[in-house]
């Protein structure tokens, strides 16, 4: 248990900040995720056959090409973009970009891909009649789409989005390969200088499980007032 | 682009493909086998045998895979008990330490897919056969099960693809799958859009492979 004390001998605050890390980096990549479903989600359900081409090659590479390749292309190939913009500009030493940004970019364009297959679903699936009540009633566009479609497909989309959060939080833990410093890459720093792995992992383990519960909590609370009124 | 790099890590990359398909072939043999065993724990009524299922498949599920798969390469080393049992010889390969995890990580998923599929199969079904006299045994065995299996088919083939996908985990202890070999070039030539082109088409090509044999599948077994 000393091991976990916190201070100059333990591991606890530093394990205790990594875990704020991972949740900062879940709650940025989710968000990024959000931005990009925005984006791709109207394209997807557009007429134009050449957006719909854009939208679909994007959520089909995405889930069909392992997270971690992904994070390697982010990870060499952001410095390495950083690096050519920077040798533009005559500046040719090594530049190493926030590996927080490269990991939350990373894993948000992975959960974008996910959350847009779920708002896209969760629109299709509400009602026809709404899209023509709306305009029956001579909404403006933004109150159609506020007042109207978004609660409703909120309240659809939420138990799908709450899988996209697990998946997003567990994917965090691979950007540990880039040297971010959240409770895996802490883990194995800790495993490392005390030679006590197994008890390091496990739990990292604990602290994962721990996150999933109780963002369950949490995400069952925000389904119960979203599905008001059903 | 260097279409010349990727012309020439195209063996290379299809050489390491080969240890990702036995990785995802192994570990899903494996899990399917314990998804199985764990989905008619599942269904137990006896409460002790019913959490334990529970809690495996909430454990395994609700932690990242790269954290299974540490923690039986690097941690289940340090047990000194360990070291002397024969399962060692198992447990000091990483080949083996990785598909441990995996089939252990697809096992909580599968028993969770086929727990579903059993629960909503319907009472008729189970009923007529009991009242045509065909023992429980070979309900289970030749009732149920199929039809489990029929109705868990499409939620298995996305169960199989994110399989495949977790396969690159391997290259994090020292294996070198499809991404372990693409991460060494990528690192020694710094070209990693090429190298991204060319593994992600041979993981995209596998995903298709996956896709459509699941579909010809559903369509076979269809009622």
């Amino acid at each position: 248990m000393e091991l976990l004390s916190f201070g100059d001998t333990g591991w606890g605050d530093e394990l205790l900040i990594a875990t704020l890390m991972t949740i900062a980096v879940s709650v940025t990549a989710m968000l990024v995720g959000f931005l990009f479903a925005l984006i791709f989600t109207p394209l997807k359900l557009s007429k134009n056959k050449f957006f719909n081409f854009i939208a679909n090659s994007y959520t089909t590479i995405i889930r069909g090409v392992p997270e971690l390749l992904v994070i390697y292309l982010f990870f060499f190939g952001g410095t390495g973009a950083v690096m050519f913009v920077a040798s533009i500009f005559g500046y040719n030493e090594y530049i190493e970009i926030n590996a927080f940004i490269t990991g939350a970019f990373a894993i948000g364009i992975i959960s974008g891909a996910y959350s847009t297959e779920v708002f896209r679903g969760a629109i299709q699936s509400i009602d026809k009649g709404q899209f023509e009540a709306v305009k029956v009633l001579g909404l403006s566009k933004f109150q159609q789409f506020f007042k109207i479609i978004l609660p409703q497909t909120l309240r659809l989309a939420i138990p799908n989005l709450s899988n996209v959060w697990q998946i997003t939080l567990k994917d965090t833990s691979l950007i540990s390969v880039t040297g971010l410093v959240e409770i895996m890459r802490q883990s194995y720093i800790a495993a490392g200088s005390t030679r006590d792995p197994l008890f390091f992992y496990s739990f990292a383990a604990v602290l994962y499980l721990l996150l999933t519960f109780l963002s369950m909590k949490l995400i069952n609370r925000l389904e119960v007032r979203y599905s008001k009124g059903y | 682009m260097d279409i010349e790099l990727m012309i020439n890590s195209l063996p290379k990359l299809l050489g390491a493909t080969v240890i990702t398909l036995k990785l995802l072939s192994a570990s899903l043999i494996v899990g399917l086998i314990i998804g199985l065993l764990f989905a008619i724990l599942r269904l137990n009524k006896n409460i002790i045998v019913n959490r334990f299922a529970y809690g495996y498949s909430y454990v395994f599920r609700g932690t990242p895979l790269l954290v299974q798969i540490f923690i039986i390469y690097f941690g289940l080393g340090q047990i000194e008990y360990l070291r002397s049992t024969f399962l060692w010889v198992v447990l000091k390969e990483p080949y083996w330490c990785a598909i441990i995890a995996f089939a252990l990580n697809t096992g909580a998923y599968t028993s969770e897919i086929l727990r579903s599929a059993f629960q909503t199969i319907k009472p008729g079904i189970v009923e007529a056969g009991k009242s045509l006299g065909i023992p429980n045994k070979i309900i289970f065995y030749k009732i149920q099960i199929p039809i489990a299996i029929r109705q868990s088919l499409p939620a298995y083939g996305n169960e199989i693809i994110l399989m495949m996908k977790g396969t690159s985990l391997a290259s994090t202890v020292t294996l070198m799958d499809l991404t372990g070999v693409a991460k060494y070039i990528i690192s020694t030539t710094f070209k990693p859009i090429e190298v991204f082109i060319v593994a992600g088409s041979i993981y995209l090509f596998m995903t298709f492979c996956i896709h459509n044999l699941i579909k010809f599948l559903e369509k076979k077994y269809s009622f």
